[in-house]
């Protein structure tokens, strides 16, 4: 019985990290986050259209040189179950050369170059005529794994990022500025929504800018095998579930003990088995 | 009896997995995904070229940049930019103004030439004539650009005017701004970056109105640096760029006699208040993906907006993309996915090359773009705004079938398996030791 008890509860301390070390098993797509000593350089460019926009590869940051007024493109690739947050700063032109106040905007658009909305951050930042830096940043909707084609939600793909000048004197426009660009990203493909859904093709344009750099990013099609339909690969959900059938049946053997072994402590009480064979053979010989 | 049964179950499930595997085999082969090909966007092989069109009019002796003359920073600034210049760029210089110094408006308006042309650069050849400029006459910087715009010749690549100027033009007509619009919408795939070395509000929004009119940039000059910089970029930006290439394409009002497209990118303009339609062929287990944006090359009035609209032959709206918005901006982009559907009105098998999928007649989509811009009190309307279209086929994806085959996961699913272990390990050692007490009863 005790060395029943000291099993279960080495098993049920074992389940923990059994589960936890599921997610790490699976292969998780390289996050943006990521600050390996890989890290490329930060892009010293920005494009002037979604076709021309500038690949950012995973944890590449941006820091350009621009004039106030440009329209600033980049391209990141964002992968299902991340969050990507945009994080921008940018140092105006100095105060002696402006004439007001100036706005900047950060917009978020897919693959597609529809609008992506912002679950939080400062999309737009205004300065006015003392200021010397602006910080703006956009977090988008968690990337989700299918959607329907008549649905907005963010897909795995290409994401563009314009940084623009929405209200600034006309004086103002073409003044040296620099911009810094940071693409993090948090969540792994682990818990995306919804499960078991599958973009055949992440959102990458066709050509141009953000074509590259996110299909790197994306994850490679899987080879489908004869077992596609059935078996859908290794993933958190059978561990949970194995490790919950062991804990059930653990369980359930315990709970068998329980009724099934109560030798020497509830003695006598109605029709217990008593465990000496002696005594047994006493019982029995005292019926009549 | 348990051994007796065993083997027979053991033949079975062999049987039915035999079965399975054979089945799987034949019938669901791995789907072959349409692979769209961006055939309609193959760059050609060709050098990017820049022609940058430097302002020798009188006014570039002013001294006001730091101290220095505008001519000699410009002089300076470009001295550096060729050392810079990339190997495969084809680099070329004109001057305005640099040769007429009379008072005669229309001799002195004739005054732009080539000072060397685009191509392969000489760097000593090209330092040398830079340093010979002297500032002398009139700024014509609409005959300039017309005439830059020869100097690069035409091609599908990219090719990019850099203007560098400080002053408004004198020579109206033609317009500056006029010409670049005039320029762009020959669709020659022009962009012109301006530079303006003076700092008054005319020829800033010259320069802004011309930049804005080809997709290009304005930069305010105010330190030698800051131009050698925008400059160095500005020619590094054009070998980033000049490989792609949109292909030329112009869409109807209505959808019979709309132009066929294939995946690739697609550039048209459109008016005002005008519908420009284009026709899509997808087959069956393909995904539509198109995108459209229209850029904002005028003054407009303040709100605007674009739509795009996938309707089927018939006019049946399938899907739409919209966007809008009333801030300062280059481009109003919107896009749309669509993809054949069933009867239960979702994508739900996956594309196979199966007889029956080919023998399916393709659905040809009507992509409808529109815009709600209006142009502000004596803005030219013609031509219209550039349009860019991308389109892309891919394989459908199908919706997915629910949570993974019945497998769960997370710490309830735990406590829910162990409490029904554990009763049932009651109930059956209740019922062992409730049977053995009848048993020993009896």
């Amino acid at each position: 019985m005790r060395t029943t008890i000291r099993g279960v509860l080495a098993a049920l301390a074992l389940l923990p990290a059994l589960a936890l070390g599921a997610p790490a098993a699976s292969a998780a797509p390289p996050s943006p986050t990521a600050t390996a000593s890989g890290t490329a350089a930060p892009a010293t460019k920005a494009g002037t259209s979604f076709l021309t926009a500038v690949n950012l590869s995973p944890g590449q940051d941006a820091d350009v040189a621009v004039s106030t007024g440009d329209y600033l493109y980049w391209a990141f690739g964002a992968s299902e179950g991340q969050t990507p947050t945009v994080n921008l700063s940018v140092n105006l032109a100095p105060a002696g050369d402006r004439h007001g106040p100036q706005t900047w905007t950060v917009e978020v658009f897919d693959g597609l170059r529809r609008r992506q909305s912002c679950t939080a951050g400062t999309q737009n930042a205004t300065g006015d005529q003392s200021a010397t830096s602006l910080t703006l940043s956009c977090t988008l909707r968690e990337v989700r794994t299918w959607a329907e084609p008549w649905s907005g939600d963010p897909l795995p793909g290409t994401y563009y990022v314009r940084l623009s000048v929405t209200d600034a004197p006309q004086p103002d426009l073409g003044l040296a500025a620099t911009a810094h660009l940071h693409v993090a990203a948090k969540g792994n493909a682990d818990n995306a929504q919804p499960e078991g859904g599958t973009l055949k093709a992440p959102l990458v344009p066709p050509v141009g800018g953000g074509a590259s750099t996110a299909k790197a990013a994306a994850p490679v099609a899987e080879k489908e095998h004869w077992y596609t339909g059935w078996f859908s690969g290794w993933n958190s959900r059978w561990y949970w579930t194995i490790g919950g059938g062991f804990l059930a049946a653990l369980a359930g053997v315990l709970g068998y003990h329980l009724t099934r072994h109560p030798r020497g402590r509830r003695p006598g009480h109605y029709g217990a088995v008593p465990p000496q064979g002696s005594h047994q053979h006493g019982s029995y010989a005292e019926r009549p | 009896m348990n051994t007796g049964r065993r083997p027979k179950t053991r033949l079975g499930s062999l049987l039915a997995a035999l079965a399975i595997t054979g089945a799987s085999l034949l019938l669901g082969l791995p789907a072959h995904a349409d692979e769209p090909s961006a055939g309609a966007s193959a760059a050609p092989k060709e050098n990017p070229r820049v022609d940058l069109i430097l302002d020798v009019s009188g006014s570039m002796n002013i001294a006001d940049i730091q101290g220095k003359s505008r001519i000699s920073v410009a002089q300076n600034s470009l001295n550096e930019v060729i050392d810079a210049l990339p190997g495969e760029t084809d680099f070329g210089i004109r001057t305005l103004g640099a040769t007429y110094p009379g008072n005669d408006k229309t001799a002195g308006c004739q005054d732009t030439k080539q000072l060397f042309p685009v191509g392969k650069t000489n760097k000593v050849e090209a330092k040398t004539a830079v340093a010979t400029l002297r500032p002398t006459g009139w700024t014509p910087i609409g005959l300039a650009l017309r005439g830059a715009a020869q100097d690069l010749g035409k091609g599908d690549a990219t090719r990019r005017i850099v203007l560098i100027t400080d002053g408004e033009d004198d020579c109206a007509p033609p317009d500056p701004c006029d010409v670049a619009r005039e320029l762009a919408a020959q669709g020659i795939h022009l962009v012109v970056d301006t530079l303006g070395l003076a700092h008054d509000d005319k020829t800033t929004q010259q320069l802004i109105c011309i930049a804005n009119a080809t997709g290009g940039s304005f930069t305010d000059v105010r330190t030698p640096q800051q131009l050698t910089d925008k400059v160095k970029q500005l020619v590094d930006q054009s070998n980033d760029t000049y490989t792609i290439n949109p292909v030329r394409t112009t869409g109807t009002d209505k959808c019979e006699s709309a132009p066929v497209l294939t995946p690739g990118v697609y550039s048209d303009r459109e008016k005002f208040s005008e519908h420009r339609v284009y026709k899509v062929p997808v087959k069956s287990g393909q995904e539509l993906r198109a995108s459209v944006s229209v850029g904002l090359d005028r003054a407009m009035a303040r709100d605007y907006g674009v739509l795009l609209q996938a309707t089927s032959a018939t006019g049946q709206e399938l899907v739409r993309g919209t966007d809008a918005g009333s801030t300062r901006t280059d481009v109003i982009s919107t896009g749309l996915r669509w993809s054949t559907d069933d009867s239960k009105g979702y994508v739900t098998a996956s594309p196979t090359t199966s007889a029956k999928d080919k023998d399916k007649p393709d659905t040809t989509v009507c992509l409808v773009v529109s815009n709600s811009l209006a142009p502000q009190a004596g803005v030219h309307t013609d031509p219209g705004m550039p349009l860019e279209l991308t389109v892309d086929l891919a394989s459908a994806s199908p919706a997915p079938e629910g949570a993974a085959m019945g497998l769960g996961r997370g710490w309830i699913l735990l406590l829910t398996l162990t409490l029904a272990g554990l009763f049932s390990g009651l109930v059956a050692g209740w019922i062992a030791r409730w049977r053995i007490a009848v048993w020993r009863e009896n």
